[in-house]
């Protein structure tokens, strides 16, 4: 190999102690007693030996132990089989990796070689023979006298981007302000549909709720939907009703019919990324957000409390149906969950509002 | 050229060893001559078998990266047999008795037949979890070993910008592929993505609708992650490993100060048996090692969780570790959003989520070429820095894993007020300020680290090592001498560059006429404020000063034990 073309002309700039050379090579105890040597060369078969053992066993235990077989150890519970591959396989591989290691460490050469580098750029020579050969390219090709080609090229390649963009416009709906109304604005609450238990789908009585009680529900018509469909309304429509002594929290005065007797119903879905909210302080009428630790007041129209969510849970106005079960008295004032660009949040509940 | 294309093979290894008059058959001759006619492989491998790679443990931590990799690429295969990457929903009828006849989506169910009715599925199922959280995790170290020994130097930018792109592509593999057992924690993982794409300004609702074809969560997702997941994000990062590597071999390895060791040469072991045996032995090092985690340590256990509900939810819910800073970020962020012309900017979730993800690779991929700007330097490296001798750089990494850190232990603030008993609120309000003050106290520290360090070094090549004897001098006093130590030792600790800071150009030229400054006044300020701090190394001057003090005052002692022989003898 030439030694030209060296990443750089003066290694030892800036070196007050000038370079001693590579070290002495100090031998092995395996080279140096044949001993050890031989009981590395041992250790090394003996390794690659173990792995057809490990190998058989892994494939016995494929194929005689059942499925269903479980090792309890303390702690420990776990399918037999799968212990039993991680182990045999586990140790086969490793083994084989080992022994590979082992050879290269005690058995090859430990000598260092030295090689040269070259720099990373190519010689002069090389760089003024590709602009050479780069602007007899240029002018093979009639460009300088031919410009418009260049242009129109470059035009042409640029507007044949914008079908395979435009290829892509299908991908989903596109949000428009009548698609946003029926799908991310819109929930399937209207009024009189009934507030319903979300596992049981039982109709809820006034009567039904304690003080102090938070009740995980639905819309009865969410049954209505199926799959994906009901994925997507349940999203949104989710609900939780809680009870609070009615003297006990804030009701303002825009919001004195949207309750029963101190019975509330909010949007499930954080106003912050979407989590569903579930955690429940009841002594402190405090909703906790286990995603992101969002806190909604309940007892304050569900006003921010703490933490990164920006907006009041939207509150569900409700009231007693003729059979005396609760109902929506209409869909949620303003579209539920997380923020989105076209939301028109200056009319969501801020604390303090009346 | 093409009529005599036998010039080239003649000098080859190959034919020289063909025509060797030898009994002994030559192994090149038979099925590689074979091969080497048609493909000259003999030529590619005069230049690469026995290339030389320098040894260092740390050199490791790419490779198991690349392991993992490849692992990833062999599990994964084996998943996608069974794994079935459908939304529509069907009732579980597999053999986990807790859920016969749950509704469930057929990702799910059959994300449960893996793990419960093939044989080794679930082994396999965690064998690749766990490494995809290797391979993040050692592609994080890797990055994190060239930042600090500045491997990323002139000229390997290049090769640093494509690692970048290669972490980036692996949290989007990761995130795409925690995704699809469609269980009840990847459900509310990609609740969280819908808040997170919503929040972009302007735009977020055509992504959402874009991404998800309609409204959260649909049916169309969860196909459309495992094209990505399986298609799309390999595909580049196979394209950007092999670009990777292949630029590893052309600029051949850096290697560490050490005697011998130049910007020039790279001292190490041949590829060809030594590194064939090391990295090859070491792939299954790693491989074992996960198969070993995959069968005895649980991981994302769906069948705990169950389907995903948007209604349901458990606390603790956590993403895998790598997308940690951005959950943090997201939990401690202040609420604000702007409302505006019926437009809601949601700050809160846009700027912490997608904030935080272009903050870390934006300033990664940015470092190389602030650095050069700032020292000046258009030398190439292939000799690595030790961390201490460039303290600023190194203190600023460790303010970025600080920062990092606390913001991953944001991610987890729930569980840490839970299992340490502490205030959810008061964690979240002291991580609020820690996140901007503890960097800055880590950099501090560090950088005063370092520079202890390099004057440790400087009194060690000028005065040498201590000697651990305490010796008593005739007037009473007390001294340890101090042992000079090898020249290898002081050629390592002395041989790093050290920069000169810039400093502003002149902004007029010699007649008065204002001309450009070459070095603008913020750049020669920021190149003090990198620079200025660096302990000075010794010089040959004061090599040779000390040397004739004695170094490591052998010569004080030879001096005090003869000055004794004489007092004695005088006696």
């Amino acid at each position: 190999m030439s030694h030209d073309n060296l990443p750089v002309k003066d290694p030892g700039l800036g070196q007050p102690v000038a370079n001693p050379g590579l070290e002495e090579h100090v031998e092995r105890y395996t080279d140096e007693n044949p001993a050890a040597g031989n009981r590395a060369y041992a250790a090394i078969v003996g390794m690659l030996a173990a792995v057809p053992v490990l190998a058989i066993a892994f494939v016995v235990i494929y194929f005689a132990v059942p499925r269903d077989t479980y090792v309890k150890f303390g702690v420990i519970n776990a399918n037999a089989q799968n212990v039993g591959f991680g182990i045999t396989g586990g140790l086969a591989v490793l083994l084989i990796g080992l022994a590979c290691v082992q050879w290269a460490r005690v058995i090859m050469t430990d000598a260092e070689s030295v090689e040269y580098r070259h720099s990373a750029g190519s010689p002069p020579e090389a760089r003024a023979a590709v602009a050479e050969q780069f602007s007899e390219g240029v002018e093979q090709s009639r460009f300088g006298r031919r410009k418009l080609i260049g242009g129109a090229l470059a035009g042409a390649l640029g507007f044949s981007i914008i079908p395979a963009v435009v290829l892509f416009a299908d991908m989903g709906p596109w949000p428009t302000r009548s698609k946003r109304e029926e799908t991310i604005e819109a929930t399937i609450w209207a009024e009189g549909v009934r507030i319903v238990n979300d596992v049981t789908f039982t109709p809820i009585k006034p009567s039904d709720v304690e003080i102090g009680q938070l009740i995980n529900a639905q819309p009865e018509n969410l049954q209505d939907f199926h799959g994906a469909q009901m994925a997507i309304e349940k999203a949104k429509c989710s609900l939780i009703v809680v009870r609070m002594d009615p003297a006990s929290i804030k009701i303002p005065e825009s919001r004195r019919d949207w309750q029963v007797g101190g019975i509330l119903a909010y949007s499930k879905i954080c106003t912050h990324v979407g989590c569903p909210i579930s955690l429940w302080e009841r002594q402190t009428h405090n909703l906790l957000c286990p995603c992101h630790q969002s806190m909604f007041d309940l007892s304050d129209s569900g006003v921010v409390v703490f933490g990164p969510a920006a907006r009041s849970l939207p509150q569900l106005p409700i009231k007693v149906n003729s059979e005396g079960y609760l109902v929506a008295q209409s869909d949620f004032t303003v579209p539920v969950g997380p923020s989105f660009f076209e939301r028109d949040s200056r009319v969501d509940f801020q604390k303090g509002d009346a | 050229m093409m009529a005599k294309p036998t010039i080239i093979t003649e000098s080859s290894p190959a034919l020289e060893a063909e025509e060797a008059p030898v009994t002994k058959k030559s192994p090149v001759a038979g099925p590689l001559g074979w091969a080497d006619d048609r493909l000259g492989l003999a030529k590619l491998g005069r230049g690469n078998l026995r290339k030389v790679f320098p040894d260092h443990w740390s050199f490791l931590l790419g490779e198991v990266a690349l392991y993992s990799f490849v692992i990833l690429l062999l599990t994964g295969v084996f998943l996608t047999i069974w794994y079935k990457p459908s939304m529509a929903e069907i009732e579980y009828a597999g053999s986990y008795q807790l859920m016969k006849g749950i509704p469930m989506s057929e990702a799910l169910s059959s994300t449960l037949n893996i793990s419960f009715d093939v044989r080794g599925g679930l082994l396999v199922r965690q064998i690749h979890h766990w490494a995809a959280l290797l391979f993040v995790a050692a592609a994080f170290v890797h990055m994190l070993r060239v930042f600090f020994t500045g491997a990323f130097r002139k000229p390997r930018e290049v090769n640093w910008l494509i690692g970048v792109g290669l972490l980036s592509m692996s949290l989007i593999a990761g995130f795409a592929g925690y995704s699809l057992p469609d269980d009840l924690l990847s459900g509310t993982g990609l609740r969280f993505v819908d808040g997170l794409i919503r929040s972009i300004p302007i735009i977020g609702t055509w992504a959402e609708f874009f991404v998800f074809g309609g409204q959260f969560p649909g049916d169309i997702i969860i196909p459309r992650l495992y094209m990505v997941h399986i298609l799309l994000v390999p595909g580049l990062l196979l394209g950007l490993i092999s670009a990777h590597l292949a630029l590893v071999v052309y600029h051949k390895h850096t290697q560490y100060p050490g005697p011998g060791r130049t910007e020039n040469n790279v001292v190490g072991y041949p590829l060809f048996p030594v590194y064939m045996a090391k990295a090859g032995g070491f792939f299954f090092v790693v491989f074992g090692l996960l198969v070993l985690m995959g069968g005895l340590f649980q991981i994302n256990p769906v069948w705990l969780y169950g389907p995903y509900d948007p209604a349901k939810i458990t606390a603790g819910s956590q993403p895998d570790w790598y997308m940690g800073f951005v959950e943090g970020a997201i939990r401690i962020v202040p609420n604000w959003e702007t409302h505006i012309w019926g437009t809601t900017w949601s700050w809160n979730v846009f700027v912490p989520g997608l904030g935080m993800m272009g903050l870390l690779f934006g300033l990664l991929a940015a470092w190389p070429f602030v650095e050069a700007w700032l020292t000046g330097d258009k030398r190439e490296h292939h000799v690595l820095d030790r961390p201490r001798n460039v303290p600023t750089r190194t203190a600023l990494g460790v303010a970025g894993i600080t920062a990092f850190s606390l913001f991953m232990i944001g991610g987890g603030n729930d569980i840490i007020a839970t299992r340490f008993r502490l205030d959810l609120n008061a964690i979240t309000l002291f991580l609020r300020v820690a996140v901007f003050v503890l960097p800055v106290i880590a950099f501090l520290i560090t950088r005063r680290v370092c520079i202890g360090l390099q004057r440790a070094d400087k009194e060690r090549v000028l005065h040498g090592s201590e000697s651990g004897i305490i010796s008593r001098a005739p007037d009473g006093g007390y001294s340890e001498p101090h042992l000079p130590i090898s020249v290898d030792e002081q050629y390592t600790l002395t041989s790093h560059l050290q920069h000169a800071v810039l400093e502003a150009g002149p902004t007029a030229d010699e007649n008065g006429i204002r001309i450009k400054q070459k070095v603008s006044p913020l750049r020669a300020r920021l190149s003090r404020w990198f620079l200025e701090h660096d302990a000075a190394k010794p010089t040959a001057a004061e090599l040779e000063e000390a040397a004739s003090h004695g170094v490591g005052g052998v010569r004080e002692i030879e001096a005090a034990e003869a000055r004794a022989l004489e007092e004695s003898s005088n006696r």
